[in-house]
């Protein structure tokens, strides 16, 4: 059974009016358990669309998408997927700990399994000593690592991520790639993640698809087998040449 | 010093960073007490300044006056400076503690009776006011169509001059408001007009606050399949606070203004907007009960205002300290 399955989803943006957008046109996609699949492609190629499209934070103009066989609007009302966007987006009256607490409030868990659940994730991202402090008091790259925590504290086998690194420099970056796999690995979560890093796309996924703009569209699909990651891969001649092969892939959708 | 050196390595990169921009700030940062005592320094050094200047132009200004007033193109043009006009700071910092003839205590003690019952009015006024103003802007925050069809008239009610719309909600209130339960009293027609001063900054501020969570924290709280009040409770109202209190600090101190200028257009007995009016009255025979009733007012103004700032740390805290995206 795929965690995902996208059957000829489109999406066209103030349909019938004088800026209306033709977002996605007739995307097909399907997302295997466990898989690490990467949306990349040049800005305006609709893969945060598409992304929303998964999380039924918008809904598509034709086709269907599913979440865990049913449409993906109960999914989201099922809370069957954890989000993290660009920006860390906690919230700054909250501590670092309440901020973990955020959807497990929302799904009525008890106070004491909340405060045990944000530890244990606090301890997965490696902030444990940091529980009650504010979010304006961490780096970015810290917010980011409890954005993520909060994303998997109710343990969604399903984990969608836009652009989450994407703000921070590229040290930190690298870093929290290594974090975040470490957590995917853990976890055995099921990730869809956008980027427009080409680097950072191979180094995570385990598959890559490449998007192509107005109307946004899936190019092609790009399988990475990279075995044990570790930061020594990223110097490994196999990792450049995928590297190079998605970026020939995207020059030809520039094209 | 080996050991150290490994301490650091196994320590998450992330971690150590923020160790030491922790220890760079720790450096930079001022504690809440070194802040107070600042501020209120600043605070008695501005008064005292202001009370020289008074002292001084006292002075000064007399002297000039005395000297050149039958000089021909000058003449007495100068503020007279006589204690009918400006009655001296000690004799107006005295009149606190002295019995004025007539009442049965010392005078700090009757504006302080006087400022309660204002007060009390302002009080009931703004927090009527904190609550229909907080409820137009979740009105407006709710049907955008609702903003520009309602928000003019938001705005045109504060070019109604405060004066003119006192007597009237006094009459009314003497005549037409028995639907209430209580018997109605002509303070509570006092706080309506506290209550018209303080809907407005709330209402408008207000807005803003709940419509300043980013697209992002909106769409977080739809994954999660938030229902409109969790979201409300725990996004849109936190993250209104900040705003809110910048308009609670406006608004306490004009349902005091608002208060005082009802008690004297109203006629309701008791208040410091009536005090004042009966020291105007009586001014020949004790200019200083007029300036220390002033005072007095202004003291009352200030009061709120910190009591609003002293809960807006309380509440939001370390929230405005940095904003996080």
């Amino acid at each position: 059974m795929n965690v995902i399955e996208i059957r000829g989803a489109t999406k066209v943006f103030n349909p019938g009016k004088g800026n209306q957008v033709e977002a996605l046109a007739e995307i097909d996609l399907a997302v295997r358990p466990g898989e690490f699949v990467t949306l990349i492609g040049p800005s305006g190629c609709g893969k945060s669309t598409l992304l929303r499209l998964i999380a039924a934070l918008i809904a598509p103009s034709t086709g269907s998408v599913e979440v865990n066989a049913k449409p993906a609007e109960q999914a989201r009302l099922d809370r069957d997927y954890g989000m993290a966007f660009q920006t860390a987006g906690l919230f700054d009256w909250r501590t670092v700990s309440k901020n973990i607490e955020l959807p497990l409030e929302l799904m009525g868990w008890t106070k004491g399994d909340r405060r045990r659940r944000a530890k244990e994730m606090l301890e997965l991202v490696k902030l444990g000593e940091f529980a009650t402090h504010h979010p304006s008091e961490l780096s970015g790259g810290m917010q980011q690592r409890v954005a993520i925590a909060r994303a998997l504290s109710f343990s969604p086998a399903l984990l969608l991520m836009d652009e989450p690194f994407g703000a921070l420099d590229e040290m930190t970056r690298e870093h929290m790639q290594d974090e975040l796999l470490r957590i995917w690995k853990e976890t055995e979560t099921t990730v869809v993640f956008v980027t427009h890093s080409i680097p950072e796309a191979v180094y995570l996924s385990t598959r890559v698809v490449v998007m192509s703009p107005r109307p946004g569209n899936i190019a092609s699909v790009i399988e990475v087998d990279l075995g044990q990651r570790q930061a020594s891969v990223r110097d490994d001649p196999a990792f450049h040449t995928k590297v190079t092969e998605v970026r020939v892939a995207l020059r030809k959708v520039e094209e | 010093m080996p050991a150290t050196d490994t301490m650091a390595e196994t320590e998450d990169p992330l971690v150590r960073e923020h160790r030491l921009r922790q220890q760079a700030a720790h450096e930079t940062r001022r504690d809440t007490t070194v802040r107070i005592i600042r501020q209120t320094v600043t605070f008695v050094v501005f008064m005292g300044l202001l009370a020289a200047l008074y002292a001084g132009y006292k002075e000064v200004g007399q002297a000039i006056d005395d000297r050149q007033h039958d000089w021909p193109v000058v003449g007495s043009v100068l503020p007279r400076t006589d204690d009918l006009t400006m009655p001296p700071i000690g004799k107006i910092i005295g009149q606190f503690g002295e019995t004025p003839g007539g009442e049965d205590q010392i005078y700090v003690l009757i504006l302080l009776d006087e400022a309660l019952f204002t007060l009390r009015e302002a009080f009931a006024g703004f927090m009527v006011g904190l609550v229909i103003g907080m409820a137009i802007a979740l009105a407006l925050a709710q049907w955008r169509r609702l903003e520009q069809g309602l928000l003019p008239f938001v705005i045109a009610s504060q070019t109604i001059p405060l004066i003119a719309i006192a007597p009237i909600i006094v009459i009314w209130g003497r005549k037409n408001f028995d639907v209430f339960p209580w018997e109605w009293q002509d303070w509570m027609s006092v706080s309506i007009i506290a209550t018209y001063l303080t809907f407005f900054p709330v209402a408008v501020n207000g807005l803003r606050g709940l419509q300043s969570p980013r697209p992002e924290n909106q769409e977080l709280m739809e994954s999660y399949a938030a229902n409109w009040a969790q979201t409300l409770w725990r996004l849109r109202l936190p993250a209104s606070l900040p705003y809110l209190f910048a308009a609670l600090k406006i608004a306490a101190t004009a349902s005091i203004v608002g208060a005082i200028v009802g008690e004297i257009s109203s006629g309701v007995v008791g208040g410091l907007g009536r005090r004042i009016l009966r020291e105007a009255f009586n001014y020949t025979t004790g200019p200083d009960r007029l300036f220390a009733s002033v005072l007095g007012a202004a003291a009352l103004g200030i009061f709120v205002y910190l009591v609003v700032t002293g809960l807006e740390r309380l509440v939001v805290g370390r929230q405005d300290k940095g904003a996080t995206a």
